[in-house]
């Protein structure tokens, strides 16, 4: 495969209603050639309904697709030469592995009549071109590790052996386009980081476009050159994992795109510290805004260093590696999470007295609307 | 180990007489309305019973064999065979098409499945009037439009070969709205993604659709639909017996009139209770071939 065979993916305006309630848009998106663009955020925020836009499932409301220059706005989806693995992959349960991998080959390389059951492999070149369909699907299944299984039905596979097929059945044809939704989500966790993985090497080989959608964080950060955060019907923000997570434009984006949570304090908290005195300049524009940080921008210090917050341990949540300190401070609606060494969280007990530093470089100041208030960061550096 | 236990319980607390008595109305139930009146007629058909007569003496087989050399008796089977044949299909084939038409008219499907299912709901007696007049002679609709057509007019109810066909015609006229309903729910249980996954897959249109996704995924309901219109069929009397009484020549003669000739015209009971018990035989092999087959194919 060269690289004339990827398509770029280019949404302009795009906008999508139902029942005149918008639920989509509008959106722009431009999707490079090769690339593996993944689509994240809450439920119902519209990103399945993104995908069956680009697929040309749903039709848009405004604004037009273009796949590799041409305008597909309102093409069929067999006319836009795009494949797509469903959420509970949409196998034909009445046929085999094999007849599932086998059907959009037929799709294509059989005219009409010869698809027809039974006048249909009498045709002429019927069985040269049976046999070819037939080598490829085999050639797919054995690269997906399901070579042993082409004879069963669909009801007699597991959840992983089916996504296997699901996506054998989608690239069997050399697709240009390459859409997954959720196609990981019914797999237990440990199949899902095995088939995050395996996701990553196919798409590496198949050099597709590719679009993957989740509400999974992890997935969106470990496998994606970029991804775009949606919320309510719109993308917020999109870029490389590390420029959303290291410089998040939303707040709402930043609070998705952290694990296991984002503090959040209004700037009142601070305002008297040392640390509001180092951000007052900034923050004196937009009295009421808020400061953001994750676990691991804020450090216990022992009291008699000097502290940036302090606030009553609440409880400890120790997961071997690490641990996240939940300390209940003035003015926070919720517990502020603290990430600590796990040595010294065996040492804390509830209610006692925690003193925190915060790192200001990964500190986020947002405006009462969530945008992100930026001079903090030139002053800060 | 706990699921044995829990399994157990009910058998140690009631005992054998609280278990009758509890499956005592069921089983009465059972037992009088369905098992006995089969007895009897399984019984009867061995006798010379007649309706009326005060004795009746055991015969054997002899109303079988009777039946097996009666001219009249194949005919009727040969007429409900003709009749099976050409309902089963004609129905199946009408109602799937017009479930598949109406499914997609979003705006009129109340309408049209109200439409269809009327023959349903409407007595065959009553509507047998229209039929008559539709199909008469000289000043029915049928020859009317035939003529249009350029065709020769068909005596529709009075030509022996005519008569059965005309029947099936009614009979498919019945049974559509029914088989249509089915066929909706059939259609509306296919999950909307697999259609999706075919139209990704390059499906092109409405022949292709039906080919890989709908036919396939309604083969439980065209079983069940295909052996309850057989069955029904099979069972063709009002029609017969209000528009044509057997005739012309007994060319419209089925089992079921010919069992309600001898029983109740003929009084010859005994005789009768022979057809029934064939004709239910036939009936019950029909359903254990569509469970078996359900049971094997449904479970795709
Ligand atoms: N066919 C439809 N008719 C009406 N509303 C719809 C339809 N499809 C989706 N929606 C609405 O559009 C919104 C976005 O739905 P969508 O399926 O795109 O969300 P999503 O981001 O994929 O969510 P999830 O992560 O739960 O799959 C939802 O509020 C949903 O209710
Ligand atoms: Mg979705």
């Amino acid at each position: 495969m060269t690289d004339i065979d990827n398509a770029a993916i280019d949404a302009t305006g795009l906008t999508k209603q139902f029942g005149g309630h918008r639920v989509l848009g509008p959106v722009d998106l431009s999707v490079r050639p090769g690339e593996f663009l993944t689509l994240v955020g809450p439920s119902g925020c519209g990103k399945s309904t993104l995908l069956r836009l680009i697929a040309g499932l749903e039709t848009a409301s405004e604004g037009s697709i273009r796949i590799a220059g041409r305008i597909v706005t309102d093409a069929p989806p067999r006319a836009r030469d795009v494949a797509m693995v469903f959420q509970n992959y949409a196998l034909y349960p009445h046929l085999t592995v094999a007849q599932n991998i086998a059907v959009p080959l037929r799709m294509r390389r059989l005219s009409l009549p010869q698809r027809l059951p039974v006048v249909g492999p009498l045709l002429p070149r019927s069985a040269a071109t049976l046999s070819q369909i037939n080598d490829d699907v085999e050639q797919t299944a054995k690269s997906l590790g399901i070579g042993h299984l082409l004879s069963r039905k669909p009801a007699q596979l597991s959840g992983g052996q089916r996504q296997r097929v699901a996506l054998g059945r989608a690239i069997v044809r050399k697709p240009r386009v390459f859409l997954l939704d959720e196609p990981l989500s019914n797999l237990d966790a440990q199949l899902r980081v095995q088939m995050r993985s395996e996701l990553v090497q196919l798409h590496r080989r198949l050099r597709v476009t590719l679009i993957y959608v989740t509400h999974d964080q992890a997935e969106a950060m470990t496998m994606s050159s970029r991804i775009a955060v949606m919320f309510a019907g719109e993308i917020l923000q999109i870029g490389t994992p590390e420029a959303v997570y290291d410089d998040p434009d939303h707040l709402k984006v930043a609070s998705f795109i952290s694990n296991p949570g984002l503090n959040t304090l209004p700037f009142i908290a601070i305002a008297n510290t040392q640390l509001g005195c180092q951000l007052g300049a900034m923050a004196s524009a937009s009295p009421d805004c808020t400061i953001a940080f994750r676990p691991e921008a804020c450090a216990t210090v022992s009291s008699g260093e000097q502290s940036d917050l302090s606030g009553r341990l609440i409880f400890c949540e120790r997961f071997g590696a690490e641990a996240f300190a939940h300390i209940a401070v003035d003015y926070a609606e919720h517990p502020i999470i603290a990430r600590v060494e796990p040595g010294n969280a065996a040492r804390m007990s509830c209610d006692q007295l925690v003193h925190l530093s915060l790192d200001v470089s990964k500190l986020f100041l947002f405006g009462s609307d969530g945008s992100r208030l930026r001079h903090q960061r030139r002053a800060a550096a | 180990m706990t699921m044995t236990s829990t399994f157990d319980r009910p058998v140690r607390q009631y005992n054998f007489g609280t278990m009758s008595l509890l499956v005592f109305p069921a089983t009465a139930l059972l037992l009088a309305f369905l098992v006995l009146p089969t007895a009897v007629v399984v019984v009867l058909s061995f006798t010379d019973y007649e309706l009326g007569m005060d004795g009746l003496r055991y015969i054997g087989l002899s109303n079988y064999s009777d039946m097996l050399a009666d001219r009249v008796f194949w005919q009727s089977v040969r007429n409900t065979a003709l009749y099976v044949a050409l309902v089963v299909p004609g129905s199946i084939f009408t109602a799937l098409a017009v479930a598949l038409l109406i499914e997609r008219r979003r705006a009129l499907t109340r309408f049209y499945k109200v439409a269809f299912f009327l023959p349903v709901t409407a007595t065959l007696v009553a509507m047998a009037t229209v039929w008559e007049f539709i199909l008469h002679p000289s000043i029915g609709l049928a020859n009317h439009l035939l003529k249009v057509l350029g065709v020769d007019p068909v005596r529709f109810l009075s030509d022996p070969d005519w008569a059965i066909v005309s029947l099936a015609v009614i009979g498919i006229w019945q049974s559509i709205g029914f088989n249509m309903v089915l066929f909706l729910a059939g259609l509306s249980s296919i999950p909307k993604e697999i259609d999706e996954a075919a139209a990704l897959d390059g499906a092109a249109g409405g022949i292709d659709r039906f080919l890989i996704v709908t036919w396939p995924l309604l083969g439980p309901t065209t079983l069940f639909v295909t052996i309850t219109t057989a069955i029904n069929a099979m069972r063709v009397f009002e029609s017969v017996a209000v528009i044509t009484q057997g005739g012309p020549n007994k060319a419209t003669e089925v089992i079921l009139y010919s069992i309600y000739l001898e029983a109740f015209q003929y009084f010859r009971t005994g005789y009768a209770s022979a057809l029934t018990v064939v004709f239910l035989l036939v009936t019950v092999s029909l359903i254990i071939l569509q469970m078996r087959v359900a049971d094997r194919k449904v479970h795709y």
